[in-house]
């Protein structure tokens, strides 16, 4: 007998319905099956310990700065003033930079593999990306050090400021170091994370969608812009959120990179610091009981944001994925 | 827009092979047993090497194992066996969320676990960092693989007479094992290259150190020591570290994928 829930695509091998399935009668089932509950809830635990931890580390900081604490600039150890706008206002550029390179590059490639090249060509992007993903952070970072802060100093940087001067963005000396140093560095580490989910989403697109489009008279690119990725968009946003979590996280390739400068600019070639950065630079000398709690705070509002941007990407990414069943109901 | 599309995965290709080339012809000219085997030696003297970093990378890694791989292989089963019910979906829906906590914020964690309180850097505290890390990845990727063991295997053991829990332990995840290896070996491949938590948890040490109550030497952090540092020795050092932290973690993984290959051919 044929049933509805047959036809569905699911990404996990089929399950009996519990009516079908054992059911715990004796003392070994019941304990094991007591042992597996408690393992798989010390996950919950492990997320709750983290929240606590970081809650109970900056509690004396943000008992004395309260919410003032995230629009303040001065960042001064020694004279125990801490403000967190300089970190805050450096993650994001260096992200926005990131998200603003590596979202046309990833769609690019995303559209390449699944629509454009031939299926020879496939596992090798695929190994590729993998391979990117793979690299440790602070071998980019060892990278940008030695071989991006160079190039950038001695050829994009000037181009860009004889170009696009007259923009606050690309004003200033040259020095290599800073806030595109940082984001250029950080959009080669989160292309593999958009690139690779943007793949498995396109892929999703039923093929009835494509066909329809090319049937109707669509060119290629038409049938892609028309049909594709309207589907893809709730998807590709997902991929573009989870990327930009693992953006702002990022900690050693920037740190290398970013010049360490508790202070806001607006061009792009000035240096500047980002929440992690601060926290690997000083964490482990910080002066007294005051600087720890508001490293740990800065680490608790990084967290934060991750974890809502995070949950947000994962419950885009999952809805599209859930698509086709429920476009073909 | 096929070239535009081609051009960006140039634009991609082109910093990966940069990198991996520039890593190993730099680093390849540092390589010596001298390397391996030898303790750094005051700052400004050439020679020497980072053999204690090496093995303090292998030997917070081992006790990460030890301490993650129960809690994630045990959570990856849990999923796996009663993950469609509603406690199931909501571990796995924190275990996909824990993944994407910034590593470091996890190295603050263990900091206010396990050196605040002892007032004392430790491999152990950079070790439960990098258990920390390895278990939400090793949890999902164990219940993907666990799950992809054929139902009919389950009920011949259970139609043969084998209680639910022998079933699970002696027959379902000893066919899992070379996925679960795998998704281990994926997961130690990480942490082997992690250096945020390492910072203040397990901190560095310029000596042996096979004690897990003291601050250790880790390879990410001794390359992220070199690199910032102003001797050109440490810069070359540096590289040569990499190439070595590149051949580690490439090994690794290239161990997990040759494990599945026969599964991922099939499926």
């Amino acid at each position: 007998m044929v049933r509805a829930t047959d036809a569905t695509m699911t990404s996990v091998a089929p399950r009996p319905p519990a009516s079908r399935r054992l059911r715990v009668v004796n003392v070994g089932d019941r304990t094991f099956a007591g042992v597996l509950i408690a393992l798989g809830a010390l996950v919950l635990l492990v997320a709750g310990v983290i929240l606590l931890v970081l809650v109970r580390l900056g509690a004396p900081a943000l008992a004395k700065f309260g919410l003032g604490y995230v629009v303040g600039t001065d960042w001064d150890p020694v004279q125990e003033s801490f403000g967190a706008l300089p970190f805050i206002y450096g993650t994001l550029v260096t992200s926005a930079v990131a998200l603003v390179v590596a979202i046309p590059v990833s769609l690019g490639m995303a559209l390449f593999v699944t629509e454009m090249a031939p299926s020879r060509l496939r596992p090798l992007v695929s190994f590729a990306l993998e391979l990117l993903a793979g690299i440790p952070s602070v071998v980019y970072g060892l990278w940008g050090v030695f071989v991006l802060i160079p190039w950038l100093r001695e050829t994009l940087e000037p181009s860009l400021g004889r170009a696009l001067g007259f923009l606050p963005l690309f004003r200033g000396p040259p020095i290599g170091m800073g806030y595109l140093a940082g984001g250029l560095i950080l959009a080669v580490m989160v292309l593999p994370t958009i690139t690779s989910i943007s793949i498995e989403v396109i892929r999703t697109v039923p093929l009835a969608q494509r066909e329809a489009a090319l049937a109707l008279g669509a060119t290629r690119w038409e049938m892609v812009r028309l049909s594709v990725l309207p589907y893809c968009r709730p998807g590709i946003l997902g991929a573009v959120l989870l990327g930009l979590g693992r953006a702002l996280g990022e900690t050693m390739a920037v740190t290398m990179v970013i010049g360490n400068m508790p202070e806001i600019h607006a061009s792009l070639f000035a240096a500047g610091y980002t929440l992690p950065a601060v926290i690997a630079n000083e964490f482990a000398e910080a002066t007294g009981a005051l600087h720890t709690a508001a490293l740990a705070e800065l680490a608790l509002l990084l967290f934060g944001v991750i974890l809502i941007l995070n949950i947000l990407a994962r419950l885009l990414v999952r809805a599209v994925r859930r698509g086709p069943s429920r476009v073909a109901a | 827009m096929t070239a535009l599309c081609g051009l960006a995965v140039l634009a991609a290709i082109v910093p990966l092979v940069s990198v991996l080339w520039l890593v190993v012809s730099n680093g390849a000219k540092g390589l010596s047993l001298d390397f391996f085997t030898q303790l750094p030696v005051p700052v400004g003297e050439s020679g020497g090497g980072i053999g204690n970093a090496i093995v303090g990378t292998l030997y917070m890694v081992a006790l990460a194992c030890v301490m993650g791989l129960p809690l994630g292989i045990g959570a990856g089963v849990f999923l796996a066996e009663r993950g469609d019910t509603r406690l199931g979906g909501v571990i796995r829906f924190t275990a996909e969320v824990l993944a994407g906590v910034p590593s470091i914020i996890v190295g603050i964690v263990a900091y206010g676990l396990l050196v605040a309180p002892f007032k004392h850097y430790s491999a152990l505290a950079g070790a439960a960092a990098l258990a920390f890390l390895m278990l939400p990845g090793l949890a999902r990727a164990t219940e993907e693989m666990v799950r992809l063991v054929p139902n009919g295997l389950r009920e011949g053991s259970l139609a043969l007479g084998l209680p639910a829990w022998k079933t699970t332990l002696r027959v379902i995840i000893p066919t899992a094992r070379n996925g679960i290896l795998t998704a281990v070996l994926l997961g130690v491949a990480r942490a082997a290259g992690e250096t945020a938590p390492l910072l203040f948890t397990s901190l560095g040490n310029p000596y042996w150190n096979f004690r897990p109550d003291q601050p250790t030497a880790s390879l990410t952090v001794q390359i992220f020591t070199y690199a910032t540092g102003p001797y050109e020795d440490w810069h070359q050092k540096a590289w040569t570290a990499a190439l070595v932290l590149l051949m580690l973690v490439g090994a690794t993984s290239l161990t997990a994928r040759f494990l599945t290959r026969n599964r991922r051919a099939r499926a």
